[in-house]
Formats: structure tokens, sequence, C-alpha cells
């Protein structure tokens, strides 16, 4: 057993920030979405279609599913390993306040947002690659439809908010954590971190929030 | 002051333990609070029953013996304080106060509020030393270090080993007292020498104590007496991955 804790995290880090990365080639696709009328449609097929057919991104996809399981799997040995280590609760416990409500809760953000992931993945995923969809005037599958039949109902979209919004604080929490995993030690570096952290966050949970209410308003 | 007390009593290591009340009147707020506790134990050995035992001993926040969960703080209300260094004016007339031992598996607890830290001089001996043998203190300015690097190293050394980072962390992971030590001797020419084996071997030995993962909430160093940077961490996982990349 070699620093098993420390090793566990690497992993945890390693997957979650190749998790972070991949989110960027996402927002980038659902960006198109935002595109007039007809355009976005075209737009959003040809660049699903294009994705679809790279080799480049076959492996990333594999990585992708790798890095999903890997880092659930380590969150819940974590979880657990920690537990253990715990022993005892205290009878009255207010150690809260020494800490981010978000850095106590990465495994409840983390649940939720895996119970999003498998929706996430039922409704477009497993539709795109699985099942056989319309095609559309240049002869690529239509998810463009599928997407937007899915953001016409104010529940979905309610609950791709929530998932988002627990998202946001996973990554509020998680990219600074994993810049320290790294062995991010001078406070020079850490600003920075700190800095595109929040950045990222920021873009990341503002532009996958914003999609669906406008595609919900404008529309569908 | 009238003081409600709820305190964790345990006869030894396996038996079960509860919070037993005690009423203590006449306390006066410039009591230190283990002096407070010293006046529950003359009250409770004129009344002939066992006293609460609780660890202590240089009463001046150097030793690192006394720490205790007060209302659900390590070393109770104020940040960075020891609980011999906490007051009674910390605390109101009729305040209910618990006090419980620190509490994380690899800390079992030895009687009522003591515990036996004994993991800790664990890690320090799987590596927190440099092998050079010690003959005369040698000549201080033979070997330069610049000012900065020597600051750094002492803020890094000033950990008194009290425990209060494992018991406010929810993982009770043991990162901050590992990593003071690792970055300190890290930080120094002495040191430098065996820093790959040694930030491993003491990594090893916190994991087998039964330690939890750091999630970097950072709680321990508001909670520390010595106000232990976090960086400390960082550092030592910086050491670690680096021993990692270099091994052969
Ligand atoms: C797009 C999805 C996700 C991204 C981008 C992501 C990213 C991250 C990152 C960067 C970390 C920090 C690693 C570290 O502290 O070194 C992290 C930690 C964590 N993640 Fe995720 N994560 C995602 C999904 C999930 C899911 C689905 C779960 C659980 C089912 C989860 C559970 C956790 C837990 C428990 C931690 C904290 C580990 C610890 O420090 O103790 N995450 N995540
Ligand atoms: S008794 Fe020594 S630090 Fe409190």
């Amino acid at each position: 057993m070699k620093s098993a804790t420390h090793q566990r995290k690497l992993w945890m880090a390693g997957t979650g920030l190749f998790l972070c990365f991949f989110l960027v080639i996402h927002l980038l696709g659902n960006i198109q979405l935002l595109l007039p009328g007809e355009e976005a449609k075209q737009q959003f097929n040809w660049y699903s279609h294009l994705l679809a057919g790279n080799i480049i991104i076959e492996v990333i996809a594999y990585v992708l599913y790798a890095s999903i399981i890997g880092h659930v799997v380590y969150a819940l040995v974590v979880t657990r390993k920690n537990k253990l280590a715990s022993g005892k609760k205290y009878k009255y416990d207010r150690r809260s306040s020494a800490s981010t409500w978000q850095s106590r809760n990465m495994g409840l953000l983390g649940t939720i947002i895996f119970a999003f992931l498998v929706i996430h993945f039922k409704d477009f995923w497993y539709q795109y690659k699985f099942t056989t969809l319309p095609l559309d005037e240049k002869g690529n599958k239509d998810l463009y439809t599928v997407v937007v039949a899915a953001y016409k109902e104010w529940w979905y979209v309610v609950m791709y908010e929530v998932a988002m919004i627990a998202l946001g604080f996973h990554l509020l929490h998680g990219f600074f954590s994993a810049g320290r995993t790294l062995g991010v030690y001078h406070p020079k570096y850490i600003r920075w971190v700190k800095v595109a952290g929040w950045a990222y966050t920021g873009i990341i949970t503002i532009g996958f929030m914003l999609i669906p209410v406008y595609v919900h308003f404008t529309k569908a | 002051m009238k003081l409600y007390l709820k305190i964790w009593r345990q006869e030894d290591r396996t038996s079960y333990g509860k919070l037993a009340d005690y009423t203590l009147d006449n306390v006066s707020e410039h009591m230190s609070f283990l002096e407070m506790l010293d006046m529950l134990n003359e009250a409770l050995v004129e009344k002939g029953e066992r006293v609460v035992e609780f660890d202590h001993d240089c009463r001046e926040g150097i030793c690192g013996q006394c720490g205790v969960m007060i209302n659900g703080r390590a070393h109770g209300p104020l940040s960075n304080t020891t609980t011999c260094q906490l007051h009674m004016r910390s605390f109101k007339d009729g305040d209910t106060i618990y006090i419980e031992p620190f509490r994380a598996t690899a800390f079992p607890i030895i009687r009522d509020l003591k515990i036996d830290r004994t993991s800790f001089d664990r890690i320090i001996a799987a590596g927190g030393f440099i092998s050079a043998s010690t003959g005369q203190a040698p000549e201080a300015n033979s070997i330069p270090i610049n000012h900065e690097t020597a600051e750094a190293a002492f803020d890094s050394a000033a950990c008194i080993g009290c425990g209060a980072c494992v018991a406010t962390c929810k993982n009770s992971s043991a990162a901050l007292f590992t990593s003071a030590k690792v970055a300190h001797l890290a930080l120094l020419p002495q040191g430098k020498e065996e820093a790959r084996t040694r930030v491993k071997s003491m990594m090893n030995q916190m994991d087998s104590e039964g330690f939890g993962h750091c999630t970097n909430t950072e709680a321990c160093e508001v909670e520390c007496p010595q106000e232990i940077s976090v960086l400390n961490i960082a550092r030592m996982n910086y050491e670690y991955n680096k021993s990692r990349i270099l091994e052969k």
C-alpha cells in the first residue's frame, strides 16, 4: 500500500480535471444551440456528426467514460474510508463553521451530478448512438429536435438548472482542490489556480445554465 | 457565573461512553478553561466521585496536550487557540457547554477526555528526522540559509501536535500534521537529502494509522493553535508527487 489516500486523491484529481476539460468541448457544442432558427439546427447536427465520426473524439469519449466511472468509484471508496476514519460522531458538532459548505458536500453534489448524468446519457447519448433518429436536410442525425423537445418541458429545464447549480458548487471547490492535490504550493500560483477556478466555474456554470432557458423561451 | 456542563464520560477504551450533566456555580470569567475543569474536579473529589480526566501539561499553549472539543469546535469557540489558553470570559452566565474528546479512529479514547495520540508519534518516527549523527551543535552560520526559508521552516516546525486538525477534519485526515513536518524538513538543506524517502514513509504511516483523505476543506488551518498553513499540505503533495515521478 503506497500512500493510498493521496494516490486515490490523485486519481480523483486527474479524472476530475479531465471531466473539466471535457465540459469545455461540450459547452462549445451547446453554444451552437443559441444560433438563430434553422441555422442552429443545421450547425448543431453537423457538430454532433463531426464528433461522432472523429477518431480523436472517439478516444476522448472512451477516456471520458473511464473518467466518469473512475471518479465515481474513487469517490465512493474515499467517502467510505473517511467514514471509517472518523469513528464515532460528536454529540454536538459545530465544526462546519470552519470551512465552506461546498468543500464539505462534494459527495452530495457529486451524487446530484451523477443522477443528472444518468438521465442525460439516456435522453441524448443513448438516443444518438443506439436509436435511429430522423435525418435533417443535410443528412445528419437530427439530435437538435430531440434536444429542443426536451427543453420544451419546464420541469426538464428546472431539473437541468438544479444539476448545473450542483455542478457549479462542485467545480468551485473541485478545481481548486485538484490544484492542491497536484501539489501547487507557491502562493502566487495558488492565486492563479483560484482565479482560474472561479473564472472556469463561472463560465461553465452560467454557460450551461443559460442555454436550456434560452431554448425553452425562444425555440420551444 | 453559573454553567451547565455536558461532559463525555467513558471508563476505558472499550466501554461505552455518554454525556454526563454537571452544574458549576461561581465560575470566574478570569479562569482558564482548564481551571474551570479543575474546579469541577475538586467538587467531584469532595463528593467522592471519580474526577473528569483530561490531558494537559504546560497550560501555556506550547505542549499540545490539552485539546478537547468544546461546543462542537476543536479547542473551543476561538480560532487558533489551545484549550488552556481559552478563558471563561468567552462564555456567558447560564451557558451550556458540551465538552467531548477529540474523535478519530486513529485517536482511541483512553478515558473521559483523554485520547491516545501515539499514532502521531509513529508518523514522526517513520521519517520526521534527519539521519545525521548528532555531535556538538555545529556553528549556526556554517550552512547559509536565507531568511525567508528559515522563517518558513520555523513556521512549519511550530506544530505542537495537539490533534485539533484531525479532530476538526470531517475525514479525520492527518494531512496538516504530517505535512508540517514534511515541509519543515524539505525546506532546509539538512532535511533535503532524505526528502524523497521521508515524504513517502510518513504518508504511508499516516495511512496505516487509519487517518482519512484530505478534501482540502481547510478547516484544520482555522482551528490550529499554531496557525500552521494549509500550504504545508500543498507542499507535501508536491514533494510526494515529485518523489513518485523521480522514482527509479
Ligand atoms: C462533470 C462531472 C464532474 C467533474 C468535472 C468533477 C470534478 C471534480 C474535481 C476536479 C474534484 C477535485 C479532486 C481533488 O480534490 O483532488 C472532484 C472531487 C470530488 N468529486 Fe467530482 N466531478 C464530477 C462528477 C462527480 C460525480 C458524478 C461524483 C460522485 C458520484 C463526484 C464526486 C466527487 C467527490 C466525492 C469529490 C471529493 C473527493 C475528496 O476530495 O474527498 N464528482 N470532482
Ligand atoms: S496544556 Fe500545553 S498546550 Fe495546553
